[in-house]
C-alpha cells in the first residue's frame, strides 16, 4: 500500500478509536457544568468493553435483520469516517465518496436502525423508528442545500477538495454564505446525532425517546456496536463542521510534522465543538417533538440564505 | 446491421406467439405459452437494446413484420435505453406472471382499504393475463421504435387500451371498473393533446418521418403550444401531479405483473415521449420550459411521496411512490432543459443522463417492489398493511428481495437508486453556472426538494417494509402466509440482481447513456473532456466523484473486520431468546405494535397544511353513565383537495355540457341525416379556407 | 456568565479526600473495587415494585451533584437489556409481580439484584396486605438487601458495593 492509503486507514482508525473519547469529553464537560465531577473521559471505552462481554438477548419475534443491523449501522458509519478528511487534504480515498455519499450512507444506517426498531414488535421501537425517520427526512433538505452552498464556493462536492479550496482562499471562510451554512449544519448535527434540544441522549422516559427508543431491545455486543456507531457519528459530524468550515491545520503535504500539527488542530477544534455542545445541552431544554420541524425549518432557511449569499457574492 | 432487424422481427413474432398461445390454450399450458412468448420477446428486446447501445448508430427497421403503409420504425440509442427497460421488466414479469396467474392458495380475498367488494372473488382469468402481457409489451416496443407521428399515435393508443384491459382483468371489482374509467378518460385527454401536438409538429402530415420533423422550423408561438401540449399529454401518461389521479387507482387493482409493468415501464413512455419530442425533435427551448418541468416534477416528487407515506394499502403506496420517482425524473429533464437554454452542455448532459439512468433504475426497483407486493397479496389475500406483518419468517425470499427494492428506492448506497440520484444531484449542483441569478436560485431549491423527497422516501419504505414484513403477524391470514412459488421468486430475483448491478456499475452504464444523449442531439462539448468522465470503478459528475464498487467492497470489508474483531475480543456469549421488552407487560399481542397509520402520524402532523387531514372521534358510552365507554370509533382521512379543486368542477362542467348536447339527440333519423349534411358542409368549407 | 464559572473548579461533589465521613469511605471503596468488577462500568436499572417512593427520593440523590455516582462509572439506564444490576424497591405488589420477574428475565447475564429498603425484605407496614405478593426475595433472587426506611444514598452505595463483592460468575442465573 502506498503512503496515502496507509494514511487513509490511520485516519479511519483514529476516528473509530477517538469517537468514544469525544463522547466521554462531552459527558465530562456536562457533568462539570452541572457541578458534578462526572465520569472519567475513558468511561465510554469501559462501557463498550463491558458490553462486549455481556450476554446478548434477542426477542422471540425478531428476525435476522435485528442481528444484522448493528453490523450494517457500524459499517456505514465507519465508511463515512473513512471519507471525511481528519488529518490531510488530497487523499485519493476522498474520490470514493463525496459529501452526498456521506449523507446517504448515514441515511442508510438510520434506515436499517429504524427497521430494527420495528422488528421485535415492541411499541417503543416503532415509536422510535417513526420519530427518527421523521427527523431524518426533515433534516435531509437542510443538508442538501448546505451541500449546495459548500459545493458552490468550492466548485466541488469532494470533501478533500472543499477543505483544500478553503485553505487556498481563506477569505471565503468569513463570507456570510459560509457562516450561515455553518449555522445550518450545526443545527442539523444536533438533530442527526440525537442531541438536545432535538433528542435527549440520557432520557429514561420511553415516551420522550427518539434514538434511544430503537436501542431499547439491544444488549451485549449488539448494543456495543450501536453505541459505538453513535459515538462515531457524532465524531464525524464534528469533524465535518471543523474541517470543512475551519480547515486550518489540515496537512497539505504529508510530512510527519504537518500530520502532528493536523492532529493537534483536530483535537483543538473538536474540543471547542464539544464545549459548545456541552454548554448548549446544559442550557436548553428538549423541544416537543412537533416543535422540532420548526427548528429544522429555521436551519433550512439559514441554508437557503447561505446559498443565496454565496450565489450573489460570486 | 441486419441482425437488429432480425431481432426486431423475432420480438414481434415472439409476442404474437405468446399472445395467441395464451389465448387458445388452457390451464398450465396456456400460462406457459404466454410466459414463454413474453420472456422470449423481452429477452430479444433486451438484446436489441444492448446491441444498439453498444453500436451507437441509429438504424431504420423497414418492413418489420406488418406491411401496413405509413408505419415507420427506427431504432436509435434513445429508443435502446427504453428497450432495455421494457426488456428487463418484461422478462421478469413474464417469469413472475407464470406463477402469479396460477390459482392462489385458498385464502378468501379480503377487501382492501376503502371499499371494494367483500367476500371471495374468482381469480382473474390467466388467459387474459397472458395475452394482455404480450400485447402490452409488443405495443410498448412499437412505441419506442416509432419513427413517425402516425406510428407513434397508433402505438400510444394500443398501449393505453392494453393497459386499460389489464386494469379490468378483475372486472367483478367495482374499484377496477372505476379505475379503468378514470384511466380511459385521462389517457384519452392525453391522446387528444398528443394528436394536436403531433399535427402541429409535423405540419399536418402524420406520416412524414421524424427526421423531417427534426429539420423543420416552427415559429416560437407554435413551439410553445407544442411544448405545453406535450407536458399535458406526457404528464397524463407519466402520472404528473395534478394529472396523476388515475394512477393510484389503476395500478393497485391490476394483476401484479401488470402493476409492475405499468409502474416500471408504461409510465416511462411518458418520459420517452417527452425526451423524443421536446429534446430530440425540438432541440429544447427557452428556459421557462425547463422551469415548468422542474416545477411540475418537484410538485410531483413531494406530493407523491407524502401521499405514499399515509397509505396503508401496499400497492397504492407503491403507486404513489412511482409518482414521486417520475417527478424526480421530470425535475432532472427540466434542469437539463434549463442548462440547455443557457448553452451549458456539460451539466445538461449530466442531467439528462441522470434522468435516463433514474428511469432505468426506477423500472428495476419498482417492478421488484410491485412483484413483492403481489406475492404478499397472493399469499395473504390482502394488501392492507394493517393486517400484515411478520412475513419475513414465512416468506423469507420475498422479504429479502423486497428489502433490496426498498433500500434501492430509498436511494441507499451502493444500490441503483442512489447512483442515479447522485447524478441528478450533481447536475443540480451545477446550477450556479447559470448566469442569471434568479434562475440559478431555482437549483438549490430543487436540491432541497429532491433531498426532502428522498428523506421522505426512506421514511416511507421503512414503513412499507417494516410494517409488512417485520414484527408479529397482525392477522391470521398473515400468520398462515406461505412463500411464493419459484417462478415468482425468480422474476423478483432477476430485478433485484439488476438493482444491485445497476447500482455497482454506473461506470459501465453512464458512458453507454451518452450514446442516447447524442441521439437526442446533445454532442460532447469541446475536445478536452467527453460528456461524462468515467473512472475505472466509479463515476464523476461535474463536481464530484464516487465509486460504488469500492464503497460496497469497503462496507463488506468493515463488516468482516468487525466480525473478526468481535471474535478476537472474546465477545461470543451465546444469544438468549426472550420476550420483547415492554416494561414488564404480561403479554404481547400484535395489536400493541406500531401500525402503518401510527408510523406516519408525526409526518402527517408536520405536513398538515398539505394533507388537510380530518379526524373523527366518536365515543359510544353506556346509557347509564358516560364513564362506561363501550366503543370508540376513530376515522382519519386526508382531504383529496386536488380532486376537489380541479377534477370535481371539471367533471361537473362536462356533465352539464353533456346534458345540453343530449338535447340534440332527438331520436329522429331525419334529424341525424341533417346533422350529417351540416357536418360534411362545414368540413368541406373548413378545408377550403384553411387550405 | 454564571454558566462559564461553573467550569472552574466549583463542583459540590464531596471529594474523595481524607475524611471521617462514612459516605466518603464507601465512595473510596467503590472507586477502588469497581475497577475490577464490570470493568468499572455499572449500568443500573431501577425497578419500583410498589414502593411508597421514599426510597426513590434517596436513589435520585445518587445521581445528584453531592453523591454523583457517575464518577464511579455507574449510571441508570432506560432498559433492563442495558443493565448489569437491578435496583428494586418496595414490597412487590400483585400487579408488579410478573413485571418484576420479566424485568429480571430481560436483563442479560451476568447480573445482580439489590433490593432497597425495609419493605423490599419484609414488606414493612404493607405486610399481610391483600395487594402484596411478598418481598423482592420471594420473586427474584436477591444478592443484597439494603435496610432502612428509607436508606440513605450512602447505604444504597454500600449495598451496591456489597453486591459487587459477590463474585460475578457465581451469581445465580
Amino acid at each position: 500500500m502506498t503512503a496515502t492509503a496507509w494514511l487513509a486507514a490511520v485516519q479511519t482508525l483514529l476516528a473509530v478509536g477517538l469517537a468514544p473519547g469525544l463522547a466521554g469529553v462531552v459527558r465530562r464537560l456536562k457533568a462539570r457544568l452541572q457541578g458534578r465531577i462526572g465520569p472519567p473521559i475513558g468511561q465510554p471505552y469501559r462501557e463498550l468493553r463491558k458490553l462486549l462481554q455481556k450476554e446478548p438477548l434477542v426477542a422471540h419475534h425478531a428476525s435476522w435483520l435485528f442481528r444484522a443491523t448493528p453490523f450494517i449501522v457500524f459499517a456505514t458509519t465507519v465508511a463515512v469516517a473513512a471519507l471525511v478528511p481528519l488529518l490531510a487534504v488530497g487523499l485519493p480515498i476522498y474520490a470514493v465518496g463525496d459529501l452526498i455519499v456521506v449523507v446517504y450512507l448515514l441515511l442508510a444506517g438510520t434506515f436499517f436502525l429504524a427497521l430494527a426498531g420495528l422488528d421485535p414488535g415492541s411499541p417503543f421501537g416503532g415509536m422510535g423508528a417513526s420519530r427518527e425517520m421523521t427527523i431524518a427526512a426533515l433534516a435531509e433538505p437542510v443538508i442538501g442545500v448546505a451541500i449546495f452552498a459548500l459545493a458552490l464556493t468550492a466548485d466541488s462536492t469532494n470533501l478533500g477538495r472543499i477543505a483544500a479550496r478553503m485553505l487556498a482562499h481563506p477569505a471565503t471562510a468569513v463570507s456570510p454564505g459560509h457562516l450561515l451554512a455553518f449555522a445550518a449544519l450545526f443545527i442539523v448535527t444536533l438533530a442527526e446525532t440525537g442531541r438536545l434540544p432535538v433528542d435527549n441522549p440520557s432520557t429514561h422516559l420511553e415516551l420522550t425517546m427518539i434514538h434511544e427508543a430503537m436501542l431499547l431491545e439491544y444488549s451485549g455486543r449488539y448494543l456495543a456496536l450501536l453505541e459505538w456507531a453513535a459515538d462515531i457519528k457524532l465524531f464525524v459530524f464534528f469533524a465535518l463542521l471543523a474541517n470543512l468550515f475551519v480547515p486550518w491545520g489540515l496537512a497539505v503535504t504529508l510530512t510527519p510534522l504537518a500530520l502532528a500539527v493536523a492532529l493537534g488542530a483536530l483535537a483543538l477544534k473538536l474540543g471547542v465543538l464539544a464545549l459548545a455542545l456541552a454548554l448548549l445541552e446544559t442550557r436548553v431544554a428538549k423541544l416537543r417533538l412537533f416543535r422540532v420541524p420548526e427548528l429544522l425549518s429555521v436551519s433550512f432557511v439559514l441554508a437557503l440564505l447561505a446559498v443565496t449569499a454565496s450565489l450573489l457574492g460570486r | 446491421m441486419p441482425s437488429a432487424l432480425w431481432l426486431a422481427r423475432a420480438v414481434m413474432l415472439a409476442y404474437a406467439f405468446g399472445a395467441v398461445g395464451a389465448l387458445v390454450s388452457r390451464g398450465r399450458a396456456g400460462r406457459a405459452l404466454g410466459a414463454a412468448g413474453a420472456l422470449a420477446g423481452s429477452l430479444a428486446v433486451l438484446c436489441l437494446g444492448v446491441l444498439v447501445l453498444a453500436g451507437g448508430t441509429p438504424l431504420p427497421l423497414p418492413s418489420l413484420v406488418f406491411p401496413i403503409s405509413g408505419v415507420l420504425l427506427r431504432v436509435d440509442s434513445l429508443s435502446a435505453v427504453f428497450l432495455l427497460i421494457i426488456g428487463l421488466v418484461g422478462s421478469a414479469a413474464a417469469v413472475y406472471g407464470y406463477g402469479y396467474s396460477a390459482p392462489a392458495p385458498g385464502h378468501p380475498v379480503e377487501p382492501a382499504t376503502g371499499g371494494g367488494a367483500g367476500g371471495p372473488r374468482p381469480h382473474p382469468d390467466p388467459r387474459a393475463m397472458g395475452t394482455l402481457l404480450n400485447l402490452l409489451l409488443a405495443t410498448m416496443t412499437l412505441q419506442v421504435l416509432a419513427d413517425n407521428a402516425f406510428t407513434f399515435l397508433f402505438a400510444w393508443e394500443a398501449m393505453s387500451l392494453a393497459t386499460c384491459l389489464f386494469v379490468l382483468t378483475d372486472a367483478a371489482d367495482p374499484e377496477a371498473v372505476r379505475a379503468a374509467r378514470w384511466y380511459l378518460g385521462m389517457s384519452h385527454a392525453g391522446f387528444a393533446a398528443l394528436v394536436g401536438l403531433l399535427l402541429l409538429l409535423s405540419g399536418g402530415d402524420l406520416t412524414i418521418p421524424f427526421e423531417v420533423v427534426r429539420q423543420a422550423t416552427l415559429t416560437a408561438g407554435v413551439r410553445d403550444a407544442v411544448f405545453l401540449l406535450a407536458v399535458f399529454a406526457f404528464g397524463t401518461k407519466a402520472g404528473l401531479v395534478p394529472l396523476h389521479v388515475w394512477l393510484p387507482m389503476a395500478h393497485p387493482v391490476a394483476p401484479s405483473q401488470a402493476s409492475a409493468l405499468m409502474s416500471a415501464v408504461v409510465l416511462k413512455m411518458g418520459i420517452y415521449g417527452l425526451l423524443r419530442i421536446v429534446v430530440d425533435l425540438m432541440h429544447g427551448g427557452p428556459a421557462w420550459w425547463g422551469g415548468v418541468l422542474l416545477g411540475a416534477g418537484a410538485l410531483s416528487a413531494v406530493f407523491g411521496i407524502l401521499y405514499a407515506l399515509l397509505e396503508s394499502d401496499l400497492k397504492r403506496l407503491l403507486a404513489f411512490s412511482s409518482i414521486e420517482n417520475i417527478g424526480i425524473i421530470w425535475m432532472a429533464i427540466g434542469a437539463g432543459l434549463i442548462f440547455l437554454s443557457y448553452g451549458l452542455l456539460l451539466p445538461a448532459s449530466v442531467a439528462f443522463a441522470g434522468a435516463l439512468y433514474h428511469a432505468l433504475n426506477h423500472a428495476a426497483f419498482k417492478g421488484l417492489l410491485f412483484m413483492g407486493a403481489g406475492a404478499v397479496q397472493r399469499s395473504t389475500g390482502t394488501r392492507n398493511m394493517e393486517r400484515l406483518g411478520g412475513l419475513i419468517g414465512t416468506m423469507p425470499w420475498t422479504a429479502g428481495l423486497f428489502l433490496i427494492g426498498a433500500a434501492a428506492v430509498a436511494a441507499l448506497p451502493p444500490l441503483n437508486g442512489f447512483a442515479s440520484e447522485w447524478l441528478i444531484f450533481q447536475a443540480l449542483l451545477e446550477g450556479f453556472r447559470i448566469p442569471q441569478p434568479s434562475t440559478a436560485l431555482l437549483m438549490p431549491i430543487a436540491v432541497g426538494i429532491l433531498a426532502l423527497a428522498s428523506g421522505l422516501t426512506a421514511a416511507c419504505f421503512v414503513k412499507a417494509f417494516g410494517i409488512t414484513f417485520l414484527a408479529i403477524p397482525r392477522s391470521p391470514a398473515a400468520e398462515r402466509a406461505s412463500e411464493a412459488p419459484f417462478s415468482m421468486r425468480a422474476g423478483m430475483a432477476l430485478l433485484a440482481a439488476a438493482c444491485i448491478a445497476l447500482g455497482l456499475g454506473p461506470f459501465v452504464v453512464v458512458p453507454r447513456l451518452s450514446g442516447a444523449l447524442e441521439a437526442m442531439g446533445l454532442t460532447a462539448p469541446g475536445p478536452p473532456s467527453p460528456p461524462l468522465v468515467t473512472r475505472p470503478l466509479g463515476i464523476a459528475g461535474t463536481t464530484g466523484q464516487m465509486s460504488p464498487v469500492l464503497l460496497a467492497a469497503g462496507l463488506l470489508g468493515i463488516v468482516a473486520l468487525v466480525h473478526i474483531g468481535l471474535r478476537l475480543a472474546g465477545a461470543r456469549a451465546p444469544v438468549r431468546r426472550v420476550d420483547a421488552w415492554g416494561c414488564g407487560r404480561i403479554r404481547q399481542t400484535p395489536r400493541m405494535q406500531y401500525t402503518s397509520a401510527a408510523f406516519a402520524e408525526p409526518l402527517r402532523r408536520v405536513f398538515a397544511e398539505l394533507y388537510r387531514p380530518t379526524d373523527d372521534l366518536t365515543v359510544h358510552v353506556h346509557p347509564a353513565s358516560e364513564y362506561f365507554v363501550q366503543s370508540i370509533e376513530y376515522h382519519a382521512a386526508v382531504s383529496p383537495w386536488i380532486d376537489r379543486l380541479i377534477y370535481r368542477p371539471m367533471l361537473g362542467l362536462l356533465t352539464r355540457i353533456a346534458g345540453r348536447v343530449r338535447a340534440m339527440q332527438g331520436g329522429s333519423l331525419h334529424l341525424y341525416l341533417l346533422y350529417l349534411c351540416v357536418a360534411l358542409l362545414v368540413a368541406l368549407l373548413a378545408s377550403r379556407w384553411l387550405g | 456568565m454564571a454558566l462559564f464559572t461553573r467550569l472552574l473548579p466549583s463542583t459540590v461533589t464531596e471529594p474523595l479526600g481524607a475524611g471521617e465521613h462514612d459516605a466518603l469511605h464507601v465512595a473510596r471503596e467503590i472507586d477502588r473495587r469497581a475497577q475490577r468488577l464490570f470493568g468499572r462500568a455499572l449500568a443500573i436499572r431501577e425497578v419500583d415494585a410498589g414502593s411508597c417512593n421514599g426510597c426513590e427520593i434517596e436513589i435520585s440523590g445518587l445521581t445528584g451533584p453531592i453523591y454523583d455516582m457517575e464518577r464511579f462509572g455507574m449510571h441508570f439506564v432506560a432498559s433492563p437489556r442495558h443493565a448489569d444490576l437491578l435496583l428494586v424497591t418496595g414490597p412487590v405488589t400483585r400487579n408488579m409481580e410478573v413485571p418484576l420477574r420479566k424485568t429480571y428475565e430481560a436483563t442479560p447475564d451476568p447480573k445482580l439484584v439489590v433490593a432497597v429498603g425495609d419493605c423490599a425484605r419484609t414488606c414493612g407496614v404493607f405486610r399481610g396486605s391483600y395487594a402484596v405478593a411478598g418481598g423482592v426475595g420471594d420473586i427474584v433472587p436477591v444478592d443484597v438487601f439494603v435496610a432502612g426506611c428509607p436508606p440513605e444514598p450512602t447505604d444504597i452505595l454500600r449495598g451496591i458495593l456489597a453486591a459487587l463483592d459477590r463474585r460475578i460468575p457465581e451469581v445465580s442465573r
